[in-house]
């Protein structure tokens, strides 16, 4: 198969690139941007006239809810929703059920991924066995089935087993991916510990959850050496903290989740429990602290943490309901309203999204370079369109941002060369 | 959330918290409640105003004395009442508690009185519930306790008349008091003076200031000159996540004595929602002292949920208190 995408506005920040250019791809890879290879001839022809082209997107938080949360999501349901939304690699956190510490349940999720065949999963192994932070995984045998990273989505209590799983994953060559929280502050919090707790009476989450857990794990990381990755931050403190490290020559990287760039704790008051993430929305100069963060490239990545429920899983009282966001589908175009807002540019809105993840998770994806795994997305950054939950495709419809206006939308996703989605004219 | 407790004549349907009310409602509900407490010196004590209602009191939590006061009200109005005891840890589901509500919609029940430990959960049954429907809140997680924010107003108001001269101290475990929220609300709303709150830092919530109260972790401090003290009951359990050393340093710094009394108002008034913990929230002499008015609270408690059941049932409107047929409406203290 040998497609040509013509006349696009090519974004490829790897290569400093922002301009009009043909993208030519063959069997799967990119051959060429700019001039026709010798001899190409193409079996399809997309026309890009108007549009933007840029690189498959990374997620570097997603569930598919596969294997053992089938009544949420399933993986061919998300992967069509990921392909819709321009994402064509995901992370996919360890938390299923049956959790992903051993190698068979890492394989079995490429390989439902490969038969959905719309988006490629990259599993993240455990980093504790069962994730309960007390004993090691298997991490050289996940690592050899496929897997990412590790990491461990709750929070190990005790030091000295996160600092011998860092110890050991720097062995093998793993990066740790760290979901800063500490234990003991997070408690039965439900939302940010604050103005609106206060108010309304729910059980708050210091903002000292987070930064207790950063500082702990950036000091036994300068003692170790590992490369770790903080995922989902959540307060402006948190980002403080990292950039000093970064700064110091740490090997350490963040993300954040999109929908923190956006909301706060006033969204709660209605106790809406759709607004009931982990970790929690933080107040108002912590989204600023997060924007900033994103913009100073202090937080390199932002990813979806898309977590698809069925409707009961939020019908109950707010913290009684499970947290998470359906997300996949407003990753894209959360971060293009970023652009908007003038926090950064789109060439570095696009690097967020691309080649960013692509080089925490030492991917050779992410950019159009020749070459390159042939994942592209096509959008169109002009159209104005606005969200409604029944037009979602994932199964999980929990979104705040229902009714929202936003401007640009994917009309072609390609996966390897092979277009796995295609907005209907 | 004021949407869902107004409807769209500004008439109260549900009554889940004090915030979102505005105080020509708060003093209505004051107004009714004055207007009730003849019927309690009748022979006869009811009135028909709910007659052939049906009323839930749904209590996934324990209580003795709202259930009580509850179901007393829900009597003196003429209606049937059912009770039902829900042991919250059967239902920590959301399906649960959605296919309980399902289930009493049913028995085509008029009212729910819910208590809850989760925070919002009448809201979450207010917003769930058909639209004939009305859900009062009689306690919900730390969120609010509005009724007995309200009785409590009674109590100051039958005391003190006028709320914009009132110094008022709130001691104790503020962190958790869905009580003390809504008071605070409440005392607000009516324009009190000064509100104050005195506790430990570990009782105090994040930013309490944000409530608009002064926050004091000396009680002498934060009693001197007040005109009210409203003593919080301390759970046991406190002790246990160390947010406190003992009940005895707790009853030493925080315990209130006819000693450390002196530094208040000489007319001041002693409140407390009960049940009180002798000897460790104030001692006896204070308690069964001249000053306490825990009693009364208690005696208000069934006028101010009479008058909140028949306003959100429609039964009373604002309206029908100033009418000369309505039952004495200018009763003041007794």
């Amino acid at each position: 198969m040998r497609i040509v995408i013509r006349n696009g506005h090519v974004i490829d920040p790897a290569n400093n690139t922002s301009e009009i250019r043909d993208i030519y791809i063959t069997k799967g890879h990119i051959v060429s941007t700019g001039n026709a290879p010798d001899g190409f001839k193409a079996n399809r022809e997309i026309d890009a006239t108007g549009k933007t082209v840029c690189p498959g997107l990374i997620d570097l938080c997603a569930r598919f809810r596969e294997p053992g949360l089938e009544h949420k999501a399933t993986i061919v349901s998300e992967s069509a929703a990921a392909a819709s939304a321009g994402i064509t690699t995901v992370v996919c956190p360890p938390d299923t059920d049956p959790i992903i510490d051993t190698p068979a349940v890492a394989k079995l999720i490429q390989e439902r991924a490969g038969q959905a065949g719309q988006t490629r999963i990259l599993p993240l192994g455990a980093l504790t066995r069962n994730l309960e932070g007390e004993q090691l995984s298997e991490m050289a045998a996940l690592r050899d089935a496929g897997c990412i990273g590790m990491g461990n989505i709750h929070a190990i209590k005790d030091t000295k087993i996160m600092r011998h799983a860092m110890e050991y994953a720097s062995s093998h060559g793993l990066t740790v991916f760290i979901r800063p929280m500490d234990y003991w502050l997070y408690d039965n919090g439900c939302v940010h510990e604050g103005t609106v707790s206060t108010r309304l009476g729910l059980p708050g989450i210091p903002e000292a959850a987070e930064t207790t857990a950063v500082a702990r794990d950036l000091a036994l990381v300068e003692q170790i050496g590992v490369r770790i990755h903080f995922s989902q931050l959540s307060s402006a403190r948190a980002v403080q903290m990292i950039a000093r490290a970064k700064h110091d020559g740490l090997p350490v990287s963040a993300d954040v989740s999109a929908h923190q760039l956006f909301l706060t704790e006033m969204d709660l008051l209605d106790f809406d429990p759709v607004h009931h993430v982990q970790p929690p929305l933080r107040n108002q100069s912590d989204r600023d602290g997060l924007r900033k963060g994103v913009a100073k490239g202090t937080i390199r990545a932002i990813c979806s943490d898309h977590q698809p429920h069925e409707p009961d899983a939020k019908l109950a009282p707010f913290c009684a309901t499970e947290p998470g966001i359906s997300a996949l589908e407003t990753l894209l175009p959360l971060t293009l309203r970023l652009v908007e807002e003038k926090v950064f540019t789109l060439s570095e809105a696009i690097a967020c999204l691309t080649i960013e993840p692509a080089r925490i998770l030492g991917v050779d994806s992410g950019t159009l370079s020749p070459g390159a795994t042939a994942d592209v997305c096509i959008l169109d950054s002009e159209k104005i369109w606005q969200l409604q939950k029944h037009n979602m495709l994932s199964r999980g419809t929990n979104t705040p941002f229902n009714h929202w206006e936003f401007k640009g939308k994917v009309t072609h996703t390609l996966l390897a060369g092979r277009v796995v989605f295609e907005l209907e004219p | 959330m004021s949407n869902l407790q107004v409807d769209e004549n500004g008439r109260l349907r549900h009554f889940l918290s004090i915030e979102g009310l505005n105080r020509q409602i708060l003093t209505d509900i004051l107004d009714t409640a004055e207007s009730f407490s003849g019927i309690t010196d009748q022979h006869i004590k009811k009135v028909p105003l709910l007659r052939g209602r049906i009323i839930v009191n749904l209590f996934f939590e324990s209580s003795t004395r709202t259930r009580t006061t509850f179901e007393l009200a829900a009597k003196r109005l003429s209606a049937d009442v059912l009770n039902i005891n829900i042991n919250a840890s059967a239902t920590t589901k959301g399906e649960t508690l959605l296919d309980t509500l399902r289930n009493l919609e049913a028995m085509h029940c008029d009212m729910f009185i819910v208590r809850h430990a989760e925070s919002g959960s009448a809201h979450f049954i207010a917003q769930h519930a058909q639209p004939h429907i009305r859900v009062i809140n009689a306690g919900d997680g730390r969120h609010s306790h509005p009724t007995q924010a309200m009785l409590d107003m009674l109590t100051i108001r039958r005391h003190k008349k006028d709320f914009s001269k009132l110094k008022v101290a709130i001691v104790g475990d503020i962190l958790h008091s869905r009580v003390a929220r809504s008071q605070i609300q409440a005392l607000s709303i009516l324009g009190t003076s000064e509100i104050r709150v005195v506790a430990p830092r570990t009782l105090l919530p994040a930013k309490v200031q944000s409530l608009g109260v002064h926050a004091y972790t000396d009680l002498k401090e934060g009693i001197r000159d007040a005109d009210v003290i409203i003593m919080l009951r301390l759970q046991q359990e406190r002790m246990q996540g160390a947010l406190l050393p003992s009940s005895h340093e707790y009853f030493q710094l925080y315990g209130l004595t006819e000693e450390k009394l002196s530094c208040a108002n000489k007319d001041v008034i002693i409140m407390h929602p009960g049940p009180i913990n002798r000897g460790i929230e104030m001692d006896s002499q204070v308690a069964d002292g001249p000053r306490s008015v825990v009693l009364q609270q208690v005696s208000n408690g069934i006028d101010v949920r009479m008058a909140v059941m028949s306003m959100a049932m429609g039964s009373i409107n604002t309206a029908e208190t100033t009418d000369p047929n309505a039952p004495n409406a200018s009763k003041e203290t007794r």
